[in-house]
């Protein structure tokens, strides 16, 4: 029972092409179980074919992708991971349960976890409307919901909080930490760096690599700066720059938990 | 495969096309009024009767091909396939599921037209009305089936509505409803008698005429379904879980 121990997801060595474009090239990464990791990177980076890669959906042209200790898009795994796309993946002409009903008869979940869901996302006003009624932020709430049924063990979510008024935000934060702390893996992305500082661990990305894999705090130890954005930065800035005195920092400094293969100094 | 789960896909179509009373009521209608029109048309002539089964195969055939081509590229498109791809739902539960919730539709569609054809527009069947409904039927689940396939191929709206011309018309201009089949070139009349459409104006011109017997029918009907069977496993086959 090798696989029960296994990490989240782990990935080596990672070849992707999005359509014809290369995306990830070479790119590798642990997503440790019970956790909020956030995968941090702009717009355009690759978190999407990663995301892609990591439920199984996207075609890889080389590289390891585990998943919960099975390779990525196993049979067995389609009912453990929840993936919630960038755009909400409603259905627009049926109502908020109806989708919801749905999604949870494929899945083959309990009925019950219709009700549960709906509450989990504060969706019960709306349980009755049309999905395309609702509003943006609403919508993705709905898709979010589609994810949680069944209770996976593993959440990809992609930009999950795009659009959401500030109180709704924190709210999904919460819930991704309630989440976390009954034992679900969540990898979560975003391009606002603002959120970073929710995640339990950190993975930034940008141009198909990873730059950092570390806790918020140890992250902005290890590059001597007080926030997220400003860590970015001086990451991109020791990219291009290798003769940068900075870039010879070492960078393990700081990094309480780090999972080795994959922290900045050897991605770049 | 599993039973569940293509019949839940069936009921998810149908509801999605209980919200929208509109195209519910241009599925049901459209073709009948084709009918009539095609009836008005020749009202002082015999032409009516010669082409009137032909017009039951065609007119349906287009619509559900239209509107399931449509429908199922808008899943595409939308990122909810993506979803469903992810999650336990095997391909042919998927394609399965669209064929049964239009197929059900068509059954609807193909009984109003029938009905509209025989006692409105007073086309004289000869042979059986059951056996006239039976292949109209099996024509427009055919008109479903070629959407779904078509659909596979096309990115966009625009593509998929380009396949309507390039699928379905050769088979109109094939059909004998131009000029009957035993007429055309040799080459063509060969071609013709591989496309599934002949084969149900074959049919339903045979039960208006009540020129042949139930075992020709029957034989027509096979092939038909054939040709369904197959669009269908090339559908499943055609749909990627792993996309680039």
């Amino acid at each position: 029972m090798s696989h029960l121990s296994a990490p989240a997801v782990h990935v080596t060595d990672l070849f992707a092409r999005r359509g014809r474009h290369p995306v990830l090239h070479g790119l590798s990464l642990t997503v440790p179980r019970g956790l909020v990791v956030g995968l941090i990177g702009p717009s355009g980076c690759g978190k999407t074919t990663l995301m892609r890669s990591i439920v199984g959906v996207q075609l890889v042209q080389s590289g390891e992708v585990t998943v919960l200790g099975r390779p990525a898009g196993s049979v067995s795994l389609r009912n453990r991971v929840g993936y919630v796309t960038q755009d909400a993946s409603v259905y627009d002409d049926l109502t908020v349960r109806q989708n919801l009903r749905y999604f949870r008869s494929v899945l083959g979940a309990p009925a019950s976890d219709v009700d549960r869901v709906i509450d989990a996302t504060d969706l019960g006003r709306y349980a009755g409307q049309l999905a395309g009624s609702l509003s943006g932020g609403q919508r993705s709430r709905v898709s979010l919901a589609g994810a949680l049924l069944g209770s996976p063990e593993l959440l990809v979510l992609d930009e999950p909080t795009v659009g959401l008024d500030p109180v709704l935000r924190v709210e999904l934060w919460e819930l991704f930490h309630r989440l976390a702390a009954g034992g679900t893996s969540l990898l979560v992305s975003s391009h606002v760096m603002d959120e970073a500082s929710r995640c339990d661990r950190l993975l930034l990305m940008r141009d198909g690599e990873i730059l950092a894999d570390d806790t918020p705090a140890g992250l902005l130890a290890s590059t001597a700066t007080d926030d997220v954005e400003a860590a970015f930065l001086s990451l991109i800035r020791r990219h291009p720059s290798p003769e940068d005195p900075q870039a010879d920092d070492p960078s393990s400094e700081g990094r309480p938990t780090g999972t080795g293969s994959t922290g900045f100094d050897g991605a770049l | 495969m599993n039973p569940r789960r293509t019949l839940a896909t069936a009921g998810r179509v149908l509801a999605q096309i209980r919200h929208d009373p509109r195209t519910i009521v241009l599925l049901l209608v459209v073709p009948s009024l084709l009918i009539g029109l095609v009836a008005w048309i020749f009202s002082d002539t015999p032409v009516f009767d010669r082409i009137g089964p032909a017009m039951i195969a065609l007119f349906p055939f287009i619509v559900m091909f239209l509107v399931t081509s449509i429908t199922t590229l808008r899943e595409r498109r939308t990122g909810t396939l993506e979803r469903l791809l992810s999650m336990p739902l095997g391909k042919g539960d998927f394609i399965l599921g669209y064929t049964l919730a239009f197929g059900l539709l068509a059954v609807l569609q193909s009984a109003v037209a029938v009905g509209y054809a025989v006692w409105v527009c007073g086309l004289t069947i000869a042979g059986s009305v059951w056996l006239l409904l039976a292949v109209a039927v099996a024509d427009a689940v055919l008109g479903t089936t070629f959407g779904l396939l078509a659909s596979a191929f096309a990115r966009t709206e625009f593509q998929v509505v380009q396949f309507m011309p390039a699928l379905v018309f050769p088979q109109i201009l094939l059909g004998g409803i131009f000029l009957p089949r035993d007429q055309l070139p040799d080459a063509l009349r060969i071609i013709s008698d591989w496309l599934p459409l002949s084969h149900a104006i074959d049919a339903l011109q045979a039960v208006a005429s009540n020129s042949q017997d139930a075992a020709y029918i029957g034989g027509e009907l096979l092939i038909i379904g054939a040709w369904i069977v197959g669009a269908v496993v090339v559908g499943s086959i055609t749909l990627r879980r792993r996309t680039p």
